[in-house]
Order: C-alpha cells, then structure tokens, then sequence
C-alpha cells in the first residue's frame, strides 16, 4: 500500500464549488463531486490522496479557508 | 457573534487550518470572490503576529460591509468612503491599539477618495487594506473608478470609453506622489504565489503599524467573477491577463522612501 503523509481534509458544508483548488493542484489531487452541499453547491472532494505533496496551494487559494493539510508522522518499521 | 473553532491537538504537524482570527461561520460572498481570501489573511497575520486582542478594523460600505460576522477582532462601520477619517479618530483616541481600514474600490477610489489622500498626507499610523475589483460589487457591477479601458460593466454596457469615462485610477502611484505614506504595494490574488505575496506584505504593513512607521496602503487586485461575468477559473485568469498590464504590481514605497 501507498503512504499518503498528507491528509487534506475539506469542509463539505462550508465549499461553495468555485473549483479554485482544482485549478490550481499540480497533482489532480482533487475533483468537484457530483452531489450537493446544503448550500447548493458542487462541493470540492479529494479524489486521490495519495498524489498530494502538501504544496498548500488548494489551501491557500479557496477564498472559503474550507481545506486543512495536515503531515502525518510515519513511522518507518 | 459565535464562539471560535478550537480543535484538539492531533498527531502530526497541521500545515495549513482555518484562522482562528476568522469566525466559524459561512460567508455571504460568492464562490471565487477576493474578499473571502483576503479576509482569511488578514485572520491569518493577525494570529501569526498575536495582536487580535488589540486590533480594530473598520469595515467600508459595500461587500465588505460584514467584516464584523468574519473576522473576530473589534470591527467598527463608517459611512460610505470615511472608513480612513474614522481610523484616524481611533488611532488617536487608543495609540496602543492596531487600526486598519479595509475598504473596497468603490469606496477608496470614488466616494472616499478625498478621506483616503488626506489620511495618507498627514501620515497617520493606520493601515489601509484596498481591494480592487474593478467594478461595483455589492450594487450590482456599475463601473467603478478603476473599470479597465473598453471592459463591459452594466453601466457601460459597450465597454467604459476613455474619451468620455477616463481611464483607470491607480491608487498606489497617486499617494506615492505623497512625502508622508510609509509602504505601499500592489499584490494580486492571481495565484497561490501571488497570495502568498499578499500575506507577506499585509505582515509587512502591520509590524510597521507596530512598530509606529507610519500609514501603509495595501492594494489588493481581486476576483469578482459575477460582475466581471466570467467563471471563477476565468476571473482569476482576467487579473493576470487584464488587470495586471493596467495596475502594475510591486512594492511603490518601502521604508518611508518611494522605489525607483
């Protein structure tokens, strides 16, 4: 299995779809989904994790602050 | 107003989370508009330099009028365009607090213009922040001041004419004529570059407030996607494309002295 360090973990309900982030993901990390937040709009979602490098670009980009990025500690068996 | 999110310390080093500055609670804004970016700035410098407790904004009239629901520090309400005349009092009423006006283009540029040259001459130690989206917001997306040569806005519907309608004002080179102002930049939300600039340089306007340099100007070149009639992707595209070629970016006046 892949090591994701990353954790991106975006607030559904707070996204208001203006696909910002997406446009700015070297890695196409993220994608807008299909379904509906309550504010009516396409919510941004994390399709592949395990691509992010942690470059902050979604997170300084949405205009909303709806995107934490987290590094988690691995630990090497 | 709502208390602050405060999460419990998780395992591993957060890189990036919401400002504490910065209420938890949805924004009115459209999606892709400058000012929820800038906001969450402005939260994140006032929590990176710990001055939350003791900063006073004072919100303009226009889509920013609500600053006081997003950001969690004292916010005070000026009529239209004396956002800088109302700073002023403060500052001098409570020395020992940090003042900033945030105002839009329509109200800096155009109702507010004589408030905003006057507060800069006389050099007060206040911090303007200025978000430039070249057309009315709030109002429904009239032209504004700095409407770019030949753009479309619903009162010009055949794009604004320079013969008849003048052309763009660009702010930081007209108060750089001035002696007194102590550091003013352009930035641009264009990119996450370019946002990282702006963060750098509202921290720089705010340790110089700190430290009792003197006025700083911040403009900001922001997206308003609705009225610029475009796609968020496609607004951002227009500040790089459009608005930087008419409102040069960079710093105008650092230290108190004019850049060549």
């Amino acid at each position: 299995m892949k090591a994701k360090p990353y954790s991106l973990r975006i607030d559904r309900n707070r996204c208001k779809g203006c696909e910002l982030c997406v446009s700015v993901c070297p890695r196409q990390v993220l994608d807008l989904s299909e379904e509906i937040n309550p504010l009516g709009y396409h919510f941004a979602r994390v399709t592949n994790p395990s691509h992010c490098i942690g470059c902050m670009n979604c997170s300084d980009m949405c205009p909303d602050a709806a995107i934490e990025i987290q590094k988690r500690l691995i630990r090497h068996a | 107003m709502s208390a602050t999110r405060i999460r419990p310390k998780k395992k591993g080093r957060i890189l990036y989370r919401r400002p504490l500055s910065l209420v938890d609670r949805a924004t009115h804004f459209c999606p892709g508009c400058g000012h929820g970016t800038t906001h969450k700035l402005i939260a994140e410098v006032l929590d990176t330099l710990k001055i939350r407790e003791k900063t006073i904004g004072v919100a303009p009239v226009g889509c920013a009028v609500m600053a006081y629901y997003y950001l969690n520090c004292d916010i005070s309400e000026a009529a239209h365009g004396r956002t800088p005349a109302v700073a002023t009092g403060i500052k001098r009423c409570l020395p020992d607090r940090i003042v900033f006006s945030y105002q839009g283009d329509g109200d800096l540029a155009a109702i507010g213009m004589a408030e905003t040259i006057h507060a800069a001459n006389r050099g007060e130690n206040i911090t303007v922040i200025f978000v430039n989206n070249s057309v009315y917001g709030m109002t429904g997306g009239q032209m504004a001041p700095t409407t770019l040569n030949g753009q479309k806005t619903a009162t010009s519907p055949c794009g604004r004419d320079s013969r008849s309608m003048g052309t763009p004002i660009r702010i930081c080179e007209l108060l750089n004529t001035l002696d007194s102002p102590w550091h003013i930049e352009r930035v641009a939300l264009n990119s996450p570059a370019g946002i990282r600039k702006a963060r750098k340089a509202l921290l720089v306007a705010f340790k110089g407030q700190m430290e009792g340099k003197g006025y700083s100007l911040i403009e900001i070149l922001s997206p308003c996607p609705v009225h610029m009639r475009l796609s968020p992707r496609d607004a951002v595209r227009f500040i790089t494309e459009g608005m930087i070629p008419a409102f040069p970016l960079g710093v105008f006046r650092k230290e108190g002295k004019p850049v060549a």
